[in-house]
C-alpha cells in the first residue's frame, strides 16, 4: 500500500520533471520523484527487513536530494546570469 | 524508546499546554508592556494594561484588503507562528509529564523552527506588498544565517546527555546544568529564539523603516494572530530552553513542574528584556558574522562537550 | 486503525499537493504546495516508527522549499497570480509516460508476491541508526560528507560571479575586499 502511494508521487514527479520548461520546475520535478523513492524505501524498510542497516539508505537518498538542489541552483544562477534564460530548451550547446 | 522519568498525559492536556503558553505569551507581552511605557517616560507601573487594550482594538478593527493578495498563503503565515509555537511545546516536558515523548525530540524542535522560514516570508509574500515583502526576505536572510549555529548548539545538550530525547536530556542534567559548561551554546540559542520570534536585534524584518516589513499590511485578527504568534514563540523557546541548558525540573524545595515554569518566566523576561537594550543588527552585516564567527566557535564548543563527554563516559 | 486512516489521509495530502505543484499557476504556491507533500511523506515515515529519517525530511525541506521559493521569483520575477501562463512542452507524452510509469509500478506492486518479514524493528531505530553509521557504514557517513563539501564548493564555483581578484584587486592587497554585499567581521 506505502509502494501504491510512492509510485504515485514518483509519476507525478515524473511527469513535472518532463513536461516544465523552466529548470527550477524541472528540479521541483526531481524532488517530488525522490520524495516518493524515501517513501518506497521507507516502506520496504518497515514491512521487509525491519534491521537498522536499511535505514543508511534513507540518509544517502535526503542527501542526494540536498546535492541535487545544491548543484541545480548553482547551475541556474549561472545559466541566469550568463544568458538570461531559465528555460531547459533555451539550454542546449551539448545538442548541436 | 521512552524515558522512565517522564510520563505522557494523554492528548487532552495539549489544552493545557496551550492555555498555559497562551498565559506566559501574555506575561511576556505584560512585561513589554511595562518596559515600553518606562521607556516611554510614563510612571512606574503603567502599560501592563497596554496588551490587553491592543488585543481588544485588534479584535475590534477590520481587516485590511490589498490588491490581488495570495489570501491562502497569507492567512496560512499569519496563523502558522502560533502553531509552531504549539508544536514546540508538545516535546517539553512539564517536571515529570509530557505530551508527545518523542525519542528525537530536538530534532523535532528543529524541525518546527524551520517552519518560520516558510511562514515568515508567506506572511510577507501574500500581501502582495512591497515592504512586506522585503521584510519576508529579510528575515529569510538572518534564517540562512542563524540556523546553522542554532542547529549546532543545540547538537551540544544531545552529545552531552547522548540522547536526543527532551526528557532524558533534561534528567541527565540533575547535578550540573549544561548551561554551566556549555555558556556558547546557550547563548547561541537564545540568539536562534529572538531570530525566530523576529524579537530585538532580529526586528529588521518587521522594523519600521521598511513600514512594519512582514506585518505592514497586517491588521485586526491577522495582525493580533501574528503578534500572538511572536510572543508565544518566545515564550516556546524559552520553555524549550529549561530542559534542554537550564536543568528542566532541577531545584530544590519547590516541585519540579513549579521549577520549569519559574525558569522558563525569568528567561523570557530577559528575552523580553533584551528587546530594549541591544541595537537591530543589519541581516546582510549578520550573515558574515553567523559563518565566519558564530558557526566556528559553536562546532568548537561541541568538540570541547564532545571531547567532555567522552571522557566521562 | 488511528494509524491507518491517518496515513491515508496523509497520503491523499502528499499525492494532491504533488500534483498541485504543477497545476497552480504561483511560484510561492508551487513550492509550498511540495513542501505541504513533503511535510506529508515525513510524517508517513513517523508513522513508519522511522522518527529520525522522518523529522529530518520535514526539517531539510520546508528550509529547501524556502529557498526554491526565492528562487522561483528571482528567476521568473513576476508574479503568475496576475498573469497566468503555461510553462510546459510535450505535455502530452510526459502524461503518457508518467501514467504508463504509475501502471507499471503499481502493477508491480500488486503483482510481486512479497515475501514476508524478515527480522524485527530494534527497540530505538534511532539508537540503532546513529550506531550503525558510526560503525559498520561508516564509509557512507564518510563519502556523503565529503560530497557535500565538494558540492558547497563546486556551488559557490558556478553561481559566484567575482574571481578573487575582483575582490582582493589585481595584486591581491585590497583590504577589504570589494563585495557586492558588505559582510559584518572586520568592516
Amino acid at each position: 500500500m506505502v509502494l501504491l502511494v510512492a509510485a504515485a508521487l514518483f509519476s507525478v514527479g515524473l511527469y513535472g520533471a518532463l513536461s516544465q520548461q523552466v529548470v527550477v520546475m524541472v528540479m521541483m520535478g526531481l524532488e517530488l520523484m525522490l520524495n516518493g523513492l524515501i517513501l518506497a524505501a521507507a516502506g520496504f524498510w518497515w514491512f521487509l527487513a525491519p534491521d537498522p542497516s536499511g535505514q543508511v539508505l534513507l540518509l544517502v537518498i535526503i542527501a542526494a536530494m540536498t546535492v541535487e538542489m545544491a548543484m541545480g541552483f548553482a547551475v541556474a544562477t549561472m545559466l541566469h546570469r550568463v544568458r538570461r534564460v531559465d528555460m531547459t530548451d533555451l539550454a542546449r550547446d551539448l545538442s548541436r | 524508546m521512552s524515558d522512565p522519568s517522564v510520563t505522557v498525559v494523554p492528548a487532552f492536556w495539549a489544552l493545557g499546554a496551550a492555555g498555559l503558553l497562551g498565559l506566559l505569551a501574555s506575561v511576556a507581552a505584560i512585561v513589554d508592556g511595562l518596559l515600553s511605557a518606562r521607556a516611554a517616560g510614563a510612571a512606574a507601573g503603567t502599560g501592563w494594561s497596554r496588551p490587553a487594550g491592543e488585543v481588544a482594538r485588534l479584535m475590534w478593527q477590520r481587516r485590511r484588503a490589498t490588491v490581488a493578495a495570495d489570501t491562502l498563503l497569507w492567512r496560512t503565515g499569519g496563523a502558522g507562528l502560533l502553531v509552531m509555537a504549539l508544536m514546540i511545546v508538545t516535546v517539553v516536558p512539564l517536571g515529570a509529564w509530557t505530551l508527545f515523548d518523542l525519542d528525537v525530540g530536538v530534532v523535532w524542535f528543529n524541525a518546527m523552527d524551520v517552519l518560520a522560514w516558510a511562514f515568515v516570508w508567506l506572511t510577507g509574500w501574500g500581501a502582495n506588498s512591497a515592504h512586506a515583502l522585503v521584510g519576508g526576505y529579510r528575515f529569510l536572510a538572518y534564517g540562512l544565517a542563524y540556523e546553522l549555529p542554532l542547529m549546532f548548539a543545540l547538537v551540544a545538550p544531545a552529545v552531552a546527555a547522548s540522547s536526543l530525547n527532551v526528557g532524558t536530556i533534561a534528567a541527565a542534567q540533575q547535578g550540573l546544568w549544561f548551561v554551566t559548561w556549555m555558556p556558547l551554546a546557550f547563548l547561541v540559542f537564545c540568539m536562534g529564539v529572538l531570530a525566530i520570534a523576529m524579537w530585538g536585534p532580529f526586528s529588521a524584518a518587521v522594523a519600521p523603516d521598511v513600514a512594519g516589513g512582514v506585518s505592514a499590511e497586517l491588521s485586526g485578527v491577522d495582525r493580533l494572530l501574528f503578534l500572538g504568534g511572536r510572543y508565544a514563540l518566545l515564550a516556546a523557546g524559552a520553555a524549550f530552553a529549561v530542559p534542554m541548558f537550564l536543568g528542566g525540573g532541577a531545584g530544590p524545595l519547590l516541585p519540579a513542574w513549579l521549577w520549569v515554569l519559574v525558569k522558563t518566566l525569568a528567561l523570557l523576561a530577559a528575552l523580553v528584556w533584551l528587546r530594549r537594550r541591544l541595537p537591530v543588527v543589519r541581516p546582510d552585516l549578520f550573515m558574515e558574522i553567523g559563518w565566519v564567527v558564530l558557526l566556528p566557535a559553536v562546532l568548537l564548543q561541541d568538540l570541547l562537550v564532545a571531547g567532555i563527554a567522552l571522557a566521562r563516559s | 486503525m488511528v494509524s491507518h486512516v491517518a496515513f491515508w489521509v496523509l497520503a491523499v495530502v502528499a499525492v494532491l499537493a504533488g500534483a498541485a505543484v504543477f497545476i497552480v499557476n504561483s511560484m510561492a504556491r508551487a513550492s509550498y504546495a511540495l513542501a505541504v507533500s513533503f511535510i506529508g511523506v515525513g510524517l508517513q515515515v513517523l508513522l513508519l516508527q522511522q522518527n529520525y529519517v522522518g523529522v529530518v525530511t520535514i526539517l531539510m525541506m520546508v528550509m529547501e522549499m524556502a529557498v526554491m521559493a526565492v528562487y522561483m521569483i528571482m528567476f521568473m520575477g513576476m508574479n503568475p497570480a496576475l498573469m497566468p501562463m503555461s510553462m510546459v512542452h510535450d505535455k502530452r507524452h510526459a502524461l503518457a509516460v508518467s501514467i504508463g510509469v504509475f501502471v507499471l509500478l503499481a502493477a508491480g506492486t500488486l503483482i510481486v508476491p512479497w515475501p514476508t518479514r524478515r527480522g524485527t524493528p530494534p527497540a530505538d531505530v534511532t539508537m540503532t541508526l546513529g550506531e550503525e553509521l558510526m560503525g559498520p557504514k561508516m564509509l557512507v557517513m564518510a563519502a556523503v560528507g565529503v560530497v557535500m563539501a565538494a558540492t558547497i564548493v563546486a556551488g559557490v564555483v558556478l553561481a559566484a560571479h567575482q574571481t578573487r581578484y575582483d575582490r582582493f584587486g589585481d595584486d591581491l592587497r585590497r583590504r577589504p575586499a570589494d563585495d557586492p554585499q558588505p559582510g559584518g567581521v572586520g568592516r
